[in-house]
């Protein structure tokens, strides 16, 4: 099934080309795999057995200060003054900074530049910082942030996205589309009202998700110093050093050349390291202005207060069907509480109505969506950005419209799967789809058929499936160059360095880069050094967001592999009197593909190698494809290509007390082709666990305290012990199932694999509990209280769901109208206004 | 408000040495480990005993560090850290099982992991799936799922019984 054309002419037995690599077919002889797809212990699996790899708060430097913010009390108010003369006047307290120190905005998005280090003259949400003291001791820091005196004036709060709507003032900030909401984006493509007046059902449901967070176990920590040539260097639990360097350049008014990043290995990410910081940028001043090496570590509260996380998200979807449940026309709108800050907030509402249509043929589809601020920590990017939220209302939909047309929700997916190589109704185009393959197998292994609308009361299954991107097709901020580079050193003793911008964070960049690597030379992916992450040291990678490292960092260490190869067989063919096509390499060799008796090692190719070229050294680069959407805001959902994922959950619902348990999980996802088998059920398997956290228990809720207490608007529950994630005890048995269908984008016909299997879980958890006990629960996360709620709605005549009501008026603005490909569209809108050449939309 | 107590020499048994280090009253073991002693490898999550990423083991027994003050064990209890695991360069069972399956992704988890279960697997070698969730429930992955832990945990424990056998047979 999977398109085999941009194999090349490497057939096995042609030794025309013997030492060359074609995308997906391995670097050994004839085509055959050297480490691709071999299950294998990680790169870097030794250093994080021994407690050897070095995260950010384990670094010390001599001579080094701590630092630590004191955070407003207050979620909205207006700085009146700030004394921090008590703070200095202790002896161990060696500099105090506030927002006038560090003036200048900054932000992830070139739209969005509305972050301090410092809070200059307001503070947005409980948490915001408004002053950095640091001192000799950890301790002596905290303890003097008392001696910071702060005068505020309350400003009334904005909790959440009906307040925002509804009330414009106070602004909380002075910039974005009206009063307090920052964005509204709205499309048409292909006349959607009267897709839906010809449809034989319209249904409409109104879901919500609620927000919630990543919770890294590695709290944020960041070493900033001054090095011994002057320049700053800030190491930094960052999965973005590229985008960190660049904030740092604008906030501290330093040339990039004068700045170093090095991105330390991320004790887990999820998308909450992905924003410029304010700790980091003010370590950073506190380095330059003490001379001295400054670190802050920041406290499990304080994680809580950087936030970033899943935006709440309440949606309405309108879809038409046929009578046999095709998809005619699908109508959705969102409205996001964006938080105190832009964040990647506006790309985050792009993507609420990005991914509707790469699972199933939507012919007309219209998307509107709403990002607004409120007085809480900013909302960003979390694992499945911006998808995971309308996916959840898609897939409960898609089950509602199964079950009131008498259908199987599996064949009604089944009947109407996206085509690989389509051009979607929003202009993506798509690469493999394994979805088919990926349903095929959940249905089976869980026994689907025999199990649906089948088990007795109490008892229920669900299903539903998502895709993902792989990368980003645009840069964040807009730009022609590279998204990815890689360069190699080759030794002469035998070892090559990988040097590449990429981020660790658990996911296994670095072993996607060995991997390549050894793919290609046919060595031993432990000989390939990796230099990793260092803005001064490492071609540009963009950071690990988007699921774009695999497939981006690992399409520029093929190039520069292969590259090197090049050099390589050259000079080993003339040493060893064979013609250069017949040069091949495994097994840390350099042979004849003809007589593979017949060769010299690595090493002494490399000798060869060098004695006739000079200094051995190569580089390689990607750029994505263009993408066919040319109407404004069509910047975000194009990449190279889509995964697919597909999920059967099995539930328990005590009717009594509404308990849900889930006994069992079938997932399947196509990844292309696992580069390590090990990490790729990793990756399945982990992104299961967190939707099921986000199912059953996670939520990033708010409260406001009573009004002797101030009435801020503050998080419910900032802490590990209360912020739910699930333990070893509550992770039911999950069958995963790799499928492997290869796109000729992706390395070796690898698609990403990090973020996309988490999208299908929650969907098919509230599918399950209607297949259990028959109602709906139209909200996510799904409590026992919300099943309690809605069997004694249904006990008393009631429809038997609990969710929100109503999606209330936004005043939409008119929509750009983009005729789909089948409608003779070209990819612009007819009602667009005239503007620049660039695309105006950020990427991620 | 915060003139700080002059530090204290204390000797401490950490990994079978005796380390001599100074440090205030107030710190916990797990400060002291990290700050005082340059022992890395042990984390920290939230400082308040909710994640098991501080996890060590006092006289062989898990201890979230971040909830111990150190001077609670200056009387010869004996400290085992994750940098105490491996001897003489060859890794215990349990990390040569944690890296080869896929039991450890971004890492920060795994010590306190790794020491809550060399602790389980010396009261209880071959333990059922099921006894070896309880063991592990106070520590928390965000990365893997547990799964792989598991398989991870249950391949150490065959292989400490084959190498058990194995000494058995050779003496």
């Amino acid at each position: 099934m999977s398109p085999q054309e941009h194999e090349g002419g490497s057939a096995a037995g042609q030794h025309a080309d013997a030492h060359k690599v074609s995308h997906t077919r391995g670097g050994g002889p004839g085509g055959a795999f050297n480490v691709v797809g071999k299950a294998r212990r990680r790169v870097d699996g030794r250093a994080k057995v021994t407690g050897q790899t070095r995260f950010a708060d384990d670094l010390v430097l001599p001579r080094m200060l701590y630092m630590k913010l004191l955070r407003s009390p207050h979620p909205h108010a207006r700085i009146v003054k700030i004394d921090a003369s008590r703070a200095l006047a202790h002896p161990s307290v060696k500099c105090v900074l506030t927002g006038k120190d560090v003036p200048i905005p900054y932000g992830i998005l070139p739209v969005s530049q509305d972050e301090h280090a410092l809070c200059l003259d307001k503070v947005r949400h409980v948490g915001d910082p408004v002053a950095a003291v640091v001192a000799t001791t950890e301790d002596e820091a905290e303890a003097a942030l008392a001696l910071v005196d702060v005068e505020y004036e309350l400003l009334d709060t904005i909790a959440d996205p009906e307040d925002a709507l509804s009330k414009p003032e106070p602004r909380i900030h002075d910039y974005g589309d009206d009063g307090n909401v920052h964005k509204r984006v709205a499309f048409e493509f292909g006349d959607v009202e009267a897709g839906l007046a010809a449809s034989d059902r319209v249904f409409e449901d109104v879901l919500f998700f609620e927000g919630n967070t990543h919770l890294p176990i590695e709290q944020h920590a960041t070493l900033a110093a001054v090095d011994e040539n002057g320049r700053v260097v800030v190491y930094s639990s960052t999965q973005t050093p590229h985008y960190l360097h660049r904030a740092l350049v604008k906030a501290l008014g330093l040339p990039g050349a004068r700045i170093r990043v090095i991105a330390t290995p991320n004790g887990g990410g999820f998308g909450g390291k992905s924003d410029p910081f304010n700790h980091e940028v003010a370590a950073a001043k506190a380095a330059l202005v003490t001379g001295r090496p400054v670190k802050v570590s920041l406290n499990r509260e304080e994680v809580f207060y950087c936030h970033r996380g899943r935006h709440p998200v309440l949606m309405r979807f309108r879809t038409g069907v046929s009578h046999e449940g095709k998809l005619q026309a699908m109508s959705l709108e969102t409205l996001l509480d964006g938080g105190a800050y832009g964040s990647y907030g506006v790309a985050s509402t792009f993507y609420t109505g990005a991914l509707q249509t790469v699972t199933y043929q939507v012919p007309r589809y219209a998307f509107r969506g709403c990002r607004t601020f409120t007085n809480k920590p900013a909302c960003g990017p979390k694992r499945g950005h911006g998808t995971v939220q309308p996916r959840f209302g898609q897939e409960v939909q898609l089950d509602k419209i199964a079950v009131a047309l008498g259908k199987d929700p599996a064949d009604l997916r089944l009947m109407q799967l996206a085509q690989a190589g389509d051009l979607t109704a929003n202009y993506l185009k798509l690469g493999t789809i394994g979805l088919r393959e990926c349903i095929e197998k959940v249905v089976e292994g869980s026994g689907w058929r025999d199990k649906w609308q089948k088990l007795p009361y109490g008892k229920g299954v669900g299903l539903a499936c998502s895709s993902y991107l792989c990368g980003a097709g645009l840069p964040i901020y807009w730009n022609d160059m590279p998204h990815s580079g890689v360069q190699l050193r080759l030794d002469r003793m035998g070892g090559v360095t990988c040097f590449c911008g990429a981020t660790e964070i658990g996911q296994g960049s670095d072993d996607v880069l060995a991997n390549m690597v050894a793919e290609v030379l046919g060595i031993d992916p432990a000989d390939v050094q990796l230099v990793t992450g260092q803005t001064d040291v490492t071609p540009i990678d963009l950071g690990s967001y988007s699921s774009r490292v695999t497939m981006m960092a690992g399409n520029a260490a093929i190039q520069a592999a292969e590259r090197a190869r090049d050099l390589i067989a050259g000079p080993a063919a003339k040493k060893l009197g064979i013609p250069r096509d017949r040069v091949a390499f495994q097994d840390r060799r350099v042979f004849d593909v003809e007589d593979p008796s017949k060769g010299l090692t690595f090493e002494e190719a490399i000798v060869v190698a060098e004695a006739e070229h000079g200094t051995l050294g190569t580089v390689g680069s990607y750029k994505p494809p263009q993408s066919p959407a040319k109407f404004k805001g069509g910047g975000v959902g194009p990449s190279p290509t889509y995964s697919y994922s597909a999920a059967v959950v099995e539930v328990e619902v005590d009717p009594a007390t509404g308990w849900i348990h889930v006994e069992k999980i079938w997932i399947a996802h196509d990844i292309g082709r696992a580069l390590n088998p090990v990490l790729a059920r990793g990756q399945v398997e982990g992104s299961v666990y967190m939707g099921l956290g986000e199912a059953l228990y996670e939520e990033s809720a708010f409260r406001r305290l009573p009004q002797k207490l101030s009435r801020a608007n503050v998080h419910k529950f900032p802490s590990m012990l209360e912020y739910k994630s699930p333990t070893t005890l509550d992770m039911p048995e999950v069958v995963t199932y790799i499928v492997e269908d290869p796109d000729a984008q992706g390395p070796f016909g690898a698609k990403e694999v990090g973020q996309g299997p988490l999208l299908p879980i929650m969907p098919a958890v509230a599918n399950a509990v209607f297949d259990a006990v028959g109602v709906r629960v139209d909200r996510c996360p799904i409590t026992p209280e919300d099943v309690l709620r809605a069997l004694d709605d249904k006990a008393k005549g009631g429809a038997g769901r609990v969710g929100p009501a109503a999606f209330p008026a936004i005043g939409w603005p008119e929509p750009l109208k983009v005729p789909p490909p089948w409608e003779g569209g070209d990819g612009t809108a007819v009602n667009q206004k005239p503007r620049r050449s660039r695309p105006a939309a950020a990427g991620k | 408000m915060m003139d700080m107590p002059p530090k204290e020499l204390h000797t401490l048994r950490v990994n079978g040495e005796a380390l001599e280090v100074a440090f205030w009253p107030h710190r916990t073991l797990l400060e002291v480990l990290r700050e005082d002693a340059g022992l890395t490898g042990t984390k920290h999550g939230c400082e308040l005993g909710e994640c098991g990423a501080c996890a060590v083991l006092v006289d062989g027994k898990p201890v979230l560090s971040c909830l111990q003050l150190a001077v609670e064990c200056v009387g010869g209890q004996e400290v085992t850290t994750v940098e105490g695991l491996a001897q003489d360069n060859r890794l215990h069972p349990l990390q040569e099982a944690f890296a080869d399956l896929g039991g450890s992704q971004c890492g920060y988890c795994t010590p306190g992991f790794l020491v809550t279960a060399k602790a389980f697997l010396d009261e209880r070698p071959r333990p059922t799936r099921e006894e070896l969730k309880e063991a592990l429930s106070g520590n928390l992955c965000r990365c893997t799922g547990y799964l792989q832990i598991f398989e991870a945990v249950e391949q150490a424990a065959e292989r400490m019984a084959e190498a058990g056998r194995a000494e058995e047979q050779g003496r």
